[in-house]
């Protein structure tokens, strides 16, 4: 039988009168920390019990973020090959810069393969996304079967599209054969390589198709109904509600499209190493050989520091002229 | 033409059997879905054919899809010509510890930046969506510097330390979205009986946000399996590879033949697509996290 209620609270009372004894009994006796802690008004304690949250980040933040980029603002005006000490050389990494032909084939290279793969990746993983969120019985096969090649690791990537794009026996090859077309030196001719390096890259897209889907799951039905009762046939659809109500989706796959074909490096090195005539000298892949194969860690920094700077650069852009054109339903949720 | 007549020209137009038009799209869109679903599972049977076809028989042309005869000892050997036990072994301690950092760490710092309110807050959450821009390559070889100072190259200290410290950016962000979530009054009730504020994120919180706390794990520990620019530039010692460094220097060997090479591509791959159909849940719902609730 349960307790009558007085006799309940009453006990309740004496419990929290035992509790707050305890804590004046620690907060006067207890440890330095405590009685300091004990000391703090309570907006002192938030704030402090705040950055304890959060200070394993900061704590990240300052060692493997501030603390290399210190050190490669200092290393780029040295020369060091890892084995002498520092050398300062003053600007001469930066003079380097301008008058070196390989990377500016390597920012070339990348550069093409962004404006080409962003967008066409983009409206690919967009159709995708548009045919996957038909209504049939069976659409979750092909849902699957389209997010599958997004999560093969990168390596065993690389190496199934190197034999797929193998000129002799080569998947792709002979089915252009086999269609009458000619035979095509994917992987050996500078001009077809990039192509190669779209098509794989654009197979991967996956991962922002799904996002698409998402967003397109979570129009609201009865714009699409409104549309319709004022007249608006299926291409009116897409282009006045689908795309509007998508615009934020699309601007965040376009972003991340964007830092994500400035990071080629595994396909670059398995691939093709490069070549051929360094038409796949992408670069990260050129930092990282100047780093880690002719050990300038000197020029490497400077090279670090232009990805950043392009990187920042594109950002800006991107949020200043493609940003302000986006449409949000609930601005500032 | 007025408000009711388009209504009803609407209704109308609901009423009638399917036209032409309808099913012609609706035949278009069934054909572009099976052409695509062609065109992206094709590079995978490609992959498990050449894998299991003889040296011979894979430069035959033309090409055989199903091969004669069947090599399943290609696999016994490609795994066998390198240690890809002792690479195996790697991976799972650099994926495990991986993904424990992340975590725990990560919906820690979240918690923070979702449930407390204190100056300088905002700040720092801008810091972290400023790293989320910023990709790995950019820091590659200034890290390297500071890691080889520390004396941690050839060792798994630079792949597995940096985790704890925050678990990236993206997972922070990821637990701080599914934080807000979480009604506040729970939290609240279970302040009144006297939980701390690390009570309230261990107690309340984590048993709450296990789906998001799986997602995050799942996709850490992809991230880890999959990784080749981390591990191929500390790792240096074969014994410490991983098996995304183990498969790569593959590559680098002119005497390893294609069916080899293919052999071991696709057993690396299998784990990752077994992983992905027990817990295709999670990894739809952690891509859709990312993408949406910005």
């Amino acid at each position: 039988m349960r307790r009558p209620l007085a006799a309940r609270y009453r006990i309740d009372c004496e419990r929290i009168s035992m509790t707050r004894h305890i804590a004046d009994k620690t907060a006067a006796e207890g440890f330095w920390l405590t009685r300091q802690y004990n000391r703090l008004t309570l907006r002192q304690r938030r704030t402090l019990m705040g950055y304890v949250f959060i200070a394993p980040f900061i704590l990240g933040f300052l060692f493997w973020w501030l603390g290399p980029a210190a050190v490669a603002g200092y290393l780029t005006f040295h020369k060091w090959n890892f084995l002498a000490a520092p050398k300062f050389v003053g600007m001469a990494n930066f003079s380097k810069m301008f008058g070196d032909p390989i990377l500016a084939q390597s920012l070339k290279v990348t550069i093409v393969f962004s404006a080409i793969s962003v967008p066409l990746g983009l409206v690919f993983a967009f159709f995708l996304a548009n045919l996957i969120n038909a209504k049939f019985r069976f659409i979750a096969i092909f849902r699957t079967i389209y997010f599958l090649p997004s999560i093969v690791p990168a390596v065993a990537n690389a190496i199934l599209w190197a034999w797929l794009f193998n000129t002799e026996f080569g998947l792709i090859n002979y089915v252009i054969r086999f269609l009458g077309g000619p035979k095509i030196g994917w992987l050996q001719d500078p001009s077809w390589v990039m192509v190669a390096f779209v098509i794989l890259t654009v197979w991967g897209v996956g991962g922002s198709m799904i996002i698409f889907l998402a967003g397109l799951q979570g129009i609201p039905q009865i714009f699409y109904e409104a549309a319709e009762i004022d007249g608006a046939g299926r291409w009116q659809r897409l282009l006045y509600v689908t795309l509007p109500m998508m615009s934020p989706i699309i601007f965040f796959n376009l972003v991340i499209g964007f830092i994500n074909s400035f990071q080629v490096f595994v396909s670059a090195l398995l691939i093709t190493n490069g070549g051929p005539q360094r038409a796949t000298l992408f670069l990260v892949l050129h930092i990282w050989r100047t780093a880690f194969s002719s050990q300038k860690m000197g020029y490497a920094a400077v090279l670090s520091w232009l990805l950043f700077a392009i990187l920042m650069l594109l950002s800006f852009l991107v949020f200043r002229y493609i940003g302000s054109r986006v449409y949000y339903e609930n601005p500032g949720d | 033409m007025g408000f009711s007549e388009r209504t009803a020209n609407y209704i109308e137009s609901r009423r009638r059997p399917t036209s032409y038009g309808d099913m012609l799209f609706h035949w278009l869109t069934v054909f572009l879905l099976v052409f695509f679903a062609v065109v992206m599972i094709t590079p995978f049977i490609w992959l498990l054919s050449s894998s299991l076809k003889t040296q011979i028989n894979i430069f035959q042309y033309p090409p055989q899809l199903i091969p004669d005869p069947i090599v399943p000892e290609n696999y016994v050997y490609a795994l066998t010509y390198k240690p890809f036990g002792t690479y195996f072994r790697n991976t799972i301690i650099v994926a495990g510890l991986n993904v424990v950092a992340v975590v725990f760490t990560s919906s820690f710092c979240a918690y923070g930046f979702a449930r407390m309110r204190f100056p300088g807050r905002d700040f720092w959450f801008g810091i972290v969506m400023a790293t989320l821009f910023l990709p790995y390559a950019v820091l590659l070889v200034p890290s390297f510097i500071v890691f080889s100072r520390l004396g941690w190259v050839d060792t798994f200290l630079p792949l597995v330390v940096p985790p704890f410290f925050g678990g990236g950016a993206f997972n922070i962000f990821l637990m701080r979205q599914f934080f807000r979530t979480i009604p506040e009054e729970i939290a609240d009730a279970a302040r009144i009986d006297g939980c701390s504020e690390f009570g309230v994120y261990w107690r309340v919180m984590l048993p709450l946000s296990k789906p998001a706390l799986i997602t995050i794990g799942i996709f850490t520990f992809l991230f880890a399996w999959n990784d080749l620019i981390g591990p191929i530039t500390y790792l240096r010692s074969p014994d410490n590879f991983t098996i995304a460094v183990g498969l790569a220097s593959f590559r680098s060997q002119t005497d390893i033949s294609w069916d080899l090479q293919l052999a071991a591509s696709s057993a690396v791959t299998l784990p990752v697509i077994v992983l992905f159909f027990f817990a295709q849940r999670y990894f739809i719902q952690g891509v859709v996290m990312t993408g949406l609730k910005g």
